[in-house]
């Protein structure tokens, strides 16, 4: 029987499929437009197209439908019900401002005031219940926000993750009244002290509950339509996948469902090829997204902020964005300095090269007056060719004349300074937090990352750049061979010497067998299971907490203060001997390993060589022209070297090598790029 | 000459160095005055001025300018056979030298390269509490720094590597809450250790001569940016004033006038007209005036570089002997309220003198409010913390409703953290209805606040302004809703009645019993243009929502 594995990425601008077929352990991509609003369409054709959809096992899908319905204020009308006195905490925030300079911009949140009613009820910081619930009141304002058009519901109440007892018995009051699935309480989605952060995750999640399930269910009846009857998964921002019914109920953790499958398709792909420690950098049109894998390991964050007061407190895959792409646009300030992003020419009007009325030059105009990108043969296969004569006058008006530079230089210049910038957000994730640029490997993937790649080892003083076969389309690969993760984060809030060691192992073990429940019913072979728990602890009376992982087995109080003081160290640098420390939160999940695709199955074929690879050469500026040679990347044969200046073309990326730089293409063919 | 693209490099990774300083203080710091709220700050000074060279984006604005002051007095304090040395940490709080209150700490420490010291590296914070009359050193009675708090002169906490115990006592011993100030110690020294280290590889990398001359351009580039956006200014003079409620002695006004005076490329502000020094906390040295002409600036001006070139074409007029001016021992620990005052009075300046930017005023006050006790086993307790307001319509739209003062980034701390860590509950966290100024765009609201204590007995103090002077509208656009504080005491019949404090704005040690409240109601932003042009649609909006109460 043959088993196939699809993974879809659907993107702004392409939907990205790779089809691996566990028979005979092949793969096969593909690559189509989207259709902004109608997803589900191109999704069940691309599929379709790939191999009928009753032979398939399993699709796995990376969505950014939730994000851009958050970016874009398109979530459902939905109900909030607070605690009385409270109802304004979404609104009100953290107090804080969009941008330090500049008292401008101004916040709508995502469930407006309206929508948003109070009811008596009070539960204390030590979980004592000073007001109970009025069920006649709860079902009262319920009715009333379900006349007001709420499509979704959800009840925080103040300290309810220290005792969820009265948001529970308000929603068992409203359960029959409720006309659908979308109802949920704070402390299932997040039961984590801070209210603004849990008030949001929950309000995000019931924004987005009617979008994405709709969503999935028109996917899911499109799939099964077609006779597809295998599982269907859903990437989640922590990088592991959930059923469609769990995303479903918790859309809040597809946040960066996509983005989080590359980041899984970066990690897997560098430990094969037995470089462990990467940094993977996905070069989009506006942003560059970059996360740090050490030992094979992404780092997960606690939080992330979408957007000005847009806060989501799930784990999540750690991934800093800087606002710097292929559309980054180059100018010049008031001071003369050359800038290049955050502003963005985005997918409309685009670069200058596209010809389709855009001005300004960009990150990838350079790329084109370089003859880094080749304007004859632009990936993607959109576009016929690009106006590389109109990017040089838009380069030169914009930023060779202020700065009284030659065109070519300024071309370059924007690069660089578009590279240093890419370069700090290298540095952020690695070098600011301890680890040593020279271990680690930079995978670039997206369309434009290899073009960077040889500055930006430079720059940051990386030991080399790993391409991956298939750059553009990583995120789908993620997809496939994401493992199913469930996350649970539940506070604690005692001293170290108060805890009970008992009462912590009981609920960690309560927490591996709720998290295991979703393994056990999905239905999908996993080759076996791992269960993390880790404490988030601090000194008492700091407010900020370090992640303790815990060791497998049983811990004692000594243990845990031993594992705290080598995280707290690790962090700092020093210790604070004689202060108490305090154990906030504990932290678990489950991780259902699912099999891993095995990579030389997309390796080049024997029969490849260096010959049959060439195209003929083309002038490449780098500090200066050079005459470059140029290969089809997908023909190069598997322990061939190429020295720099050259330029490796496949259908959806173009990779430079510099000048002093060489290419060696590895077993899988991956492109592993150092210095000569 | 420095090439264009260097230069861009190193403003990225010198700003990278103070931003990564910033994120390890918040970390792990101690108290949440810096970590959630924070006010904090650390930043590049020049070697032999002191100037500001770089700072972090997310610290507190004002110390921009107040921290070139504070390595000044290092600098000339420590000459000769005292000068200082590699591993030398500075540590002290003396408003008179280094700006702002006692609250503030800084830590400062030199940076060497080849024998040479090449810059300095501040690190500064909020302390939680360092002695004087009142919990958290918020006293609006004071009428002499001794009874705000223990003032440290510049002296060695560390010299040359080696730890000086005997200071760190003396320090320790000074705060009601030695393991806040502890912890906190340890996480300035944190930040100082990792800026250190980045320096230095910055310097390895570009050498000292290379960085040193982008600093150097980067100052001379602000300089000549804020020339030119003074240039496309208006010739002419223009006079502004408005008032502080009282100094938390006398229930008098104090006046806060300027004279703004553009001349082709240079810019002067004449303070001449402001009140004379007062008996109480609401005096500030010229250093911290300096340093709130440079804030207000960077708000009416966001594209120019955070730098002392800023301040290059400003000629700033602080007459002596007023309260803009402090000298010792005047106390000066509401230096925010005086400094958001003159922050209003130059935003209401440049309405007029550029309308087309024009912002309403924000809501004017950080509104501290400190409420202290002893628990049952004899633990003392301090809670401490700034609330918000609104900000002011603009020519982008409506003014942000809660948010923070234009001095500060910081945020608030989560109503269930006060709760989990002292004895009070919150009764309401809520918009204050009403509370934006009319206008075209109106102006944002401010908040209600209402908290009752949970514990046998507690004293309360508030430090507030904006209860008799309501933040102003611009361009026709109308006021914000006033500051207003009240608090219950026994009707002596068993029952609650609401007081508000004789001065307004300042509570002094208000005793509280078991279920007893206190309530902030916080003004709202100043509206932008005429109210009757505001669009229907936004009208109608505000209305569903409830905003205009």
């Amino acid at each position: 029987m043959t088993r196939l594995v699809i993974g879809v990425d659907v993107g702004g601008t392409f939907t990205d499929l790779f089809l691996f077929d566990e028979a005979t352990g092949t793969a096969r991509v593909g690559k189509l437009p989207s259709t902004r609003g109608q997803e589900a369409v191109g999704f069940a054709e691309g599929i379709a197209a790939m191999a009928p959809l009753p032979a398939i096992s399993a699709i796995v899908h990376g969505t950014t439908v939730g994000t851009n319905a958050l970016l874009e204020r398109k979530g459902a009308r939905a109900g909030l019900i607070t605690t009385q006195g409270f109802r304004d905490v979404l609104e009100m925030r953290r107090r804080d401002r969009r941008q330090t300079w500049g008292l401008t911009g101004n916040f709508v949140p995502v469930i407006e005031r309206d929508m948003r009613a109070e009811v008596a009820e009070r539960t204390l910081a030590d979980g004592s219940i000073l007001t109970r619930i009025d069920p006649a009141e709860l079902r009262a304002t319920a009715q009333r926000l379900l006349a007001a058009g709420a499509e979704a519901l959800c009840i925080v109440f103040l300290n309810s993750y220290a005792n969820p007892e009265n948001e529970r018995a308000a929603r068992a009051a409203i359960r029959d009244i409720w006309p659908n699935q979308h109802l949920a309480i704070s402390s299932d989605i997040l039961p984590e002290i801070r209210e603004f952060e849990r008030t949001s995750t929950t309000a995000l999640n019931a924004v987005l509950q009617p979008v994405v399930g709709g969503y999935l269910d028109t996917l899911d009846g499109s799939l099964r339509g077609g006779g597809f009857g295998g599982e269907f998964l859903i990437v989640q921002s922590n990088g592991g996948v959930m059923s469609v019914e769990a995303a479903a109920r918790l859309p809040v953790r597809t946040a960066l469902s996509g983005p989080a499958a590359g980041v899984i398709a970066a990690a897997h792909i560098a430990v094969e090829a037995g470089f462990p420690d990467v940094i993977t950098g996905d070069i989009g049109g506006t942003s560059f997204d970059v996360s740090l894998v050490a030992g094979g390991t992404p780092a997960l964050a606690a939080q992330s902020t979408l957007d000005f007061g847009l806060v989501v407190r799930t784990p999540m895959i750690e991934i800093t964005t800087i606002g710097a792409g292929g559309g980054s646009i180059a100018r010049v300030d008031a001071a003369g300095i050359l800038q290049v992003g955050p502003e963005s020419a985005g997918s409309t009007p685009g670069p200058v090269c596209y010809g389709q009325g855009g001005q300004r030059p960009t990150v990838t105009d350079a790329n084109v007056v370089l003859g880094r990108i080749n304007a004859g043969r632009p990936i993607g296969g959109k576009l016929a060719r690009l106006d590389a004569e109109a990017a040089a006058t838009a380069i030169a008006r914009a930023v060779a004349d202020p700065l009284g530079l030659g065109v070519m230089q300024a071309a370059e210049a924007i690069l660089r300074v578009a590279n240093a910038r890419m370069a700090g957000a290298l540095r952020l994730v690695s070098i600011e937090r301890g680890h040593d640029p020279k271990k680690f490997t930079l995978m670039p993937f997206g369309g434009g990352g290899a073009l960077h790649a040889g500055a930006l080892i430079r720059d940051v003083g990386l030991a080399r750049a790993l391409v991956p076969r298939f750059p553009g389309v990583t995120s789908a690969l993620g997809c496939v061979i994401a493992d199913m993760r469930h996350d649970r984060v539940r506070t604690l809030n005692r001293m170290l010497a108060e805890l009970d060691p008992a009462a912590l192992h009981a609920a960690m073990d309560e927490a591996e067998r709720t998290l295991s429940e979703p393994l056990d019913r999905a239905g999908i072979a996993f080759t076996g299971r791992r269960v993390e728990h880790a404490l988030d602890m601090n000194y008492a009376g700091q407010t900020h907490t370090v992640a303790v992982p815990l060791p497998p087995g049983r811990l004692d109080r000594a243990g845990v203060q031993a594992a705290f003081e080598a995280a707290y160290a690790g962090a700092y640098g020093r210790l604070l001997p004689g202060v108490a420390v305090r154990v906030l939160n504990l932290r678990s999940a489950v991780i259902g390993l699912r099999p891993k695709i095995d990579l030389l199955s997309m390796a080049p074929p024997p029969s490849a060589s260096l010959s049959a690879a060439a195209r003929p050469s083309r002038r490449v500026w780098v500090d200066g022209w050079h005459e470059a040679r140029v290969f089809d990347r997908l023909a190069l044969p598997v322990g061939a070297v190429i020295e720099g200046p050259a330029v490796l073309e496949q259908p959806d990326s173009t990779i430079l090598i510099e000048p002093g730089l060489a290419g060696r293409v590895d077993r899988f063919g991956n492109l592993i790029l150092e210095r000569a | 000459m420095l090439d264009p693209v260097t230069l861009a490099v190193l403003k990225g990774r010198l700003e990278q160095i103070a931003d990564e300083m910033d994120a390890t203080l918040f970390r792990a710091a101690f108290n949440p005055t810096i970590a959630e709220a924070h006010d904090a700050c650390h930043g590049l000074y020049d070697a032999l001025t002191g100037a500001t060279l770089v700072q972090g984006k997310s610290g507190l604005p004002i110390f921009v300018g107040v921290m070139a002051y504070a390595v000044r007095a290092v600098i000339d304090k420590f000459t000769g056979a005292r000068a200082p040395v590699p591993g030398d940490v500075f540590i002290f709080n003396d408003p008179y030298l280094g700006g702002t209150h006692l609250s503030d700490m800084r830590l400062i420490r030199p940076c060497f390269r080849d024998g040479r010291l090449f810059c300095w590296l501040g690190s500064v914070g909020h302390w939680h509490d360092l002695g004087g009359a009142v919990p958290g050193n918020y006293n609006p009675a004071a009428t002499e720094y001794f009874q705000e708090g223990v003032l440290i002169p510049p002296v060695r906490l560390f010299s040359a590597g080696v730890l000086n115990q005997d200071i760190l006592d003396i320090i320790l011993a000074a705060s009601r809450l030695p393991d806040s100030a502890y912890g906190d110690l340890n996480a300035h020294l944190s930040a100082l250790d990792l800026g250190s280290a980045r320096v230095e590889a910055l310097l390895d990398e570009y050498t000292a001569p290379v960085v040193a001359e982008a600093l150097g351009e980067l100052t001379a580039r602000a300089a000549a940016q804020i020339r030119a956006q003074i240039a496309a200014l208006p010739d002419g003079r223009w006079t502004e004033e408005d008032f502080l409620d009282n100094d938390g002695r006398t229930d008098a006004p104090l006046r806060i006038a300027c004279t703004v005076t553009v001349a082709g490329d240079r810019l002067g502000l004449d303070f001449t007209g402001t009140a004379g020094a007062c008996a109480g906390p609401v005096n500030i040295s010229a250093a911290t005036t300096i340093a709130s002409v440079y804030v207000a600036l960077k708000h009416l001006f966001p594209e120019v570089a955070a730098n002392s070139g800023v301040l290059d074409p400003i000629d700033i007029t602080i007459p002596p002997g007023s309260l803009l001016d402090a000298q010792r021992p005047a106390p000066v620990g509401g230096y925010t309220e005086t400094i958001l005052r003159i922050i209003d009075v130059l935003f209401c300046a440049f309405a007029r003198i550029r309308p087309a930017q024009a912002y309403g005023n924000a809501y004017g006050t950080i509104n501290a409010l400190s409420i202290a006790g002893t628990r049952p086993d004899g633990r003392r307790w301090v809670m401490f913390s700034f609330f918000g307001g609104g900000h002011g319509g603009n020519p982008e739209g409506d003014g942000l409703s809660h948010g923070n003062p234009p001095i500060a980034t910081a945020i608030i701390p989560p109503v269930e953290i006060m709760e989990a860590a002292y004895p009070i509950r919150f009764t309401q966290w809520a918009l204050r209805e009403g509370s934006g100024g009319a206008g075209a765009h109106r102006g944002g609201m401010g908040a209600v606040y209402e908290i009752e204590l949970l514990d046998e007995h507690a004293e309360a103090f508030v430090f507030a302004e904006r209860a008799r002077f309501a933040p102003r509208g611009v361009l026709g656009g109308g006021n914000g809703a006033a500051n207003r504080v009240s608090y219950q005491q026994d009707d002596g019949q068993g029952g609650q009645v609401w007081h508000t404090p004789p001065l307004a704005s300042k509570v002094v040690g208000v005793q509280l019993r078991r279920g007893q409240r206190i309530r902030l109601e916080s003004p709202g932003g100043g509206g932008w243009g005429d109210p009757a042009e505001r669009d229907p649609q936004a009208t109608e909006h505000d209305r569903r929502m409830g905003y205009l109460g």
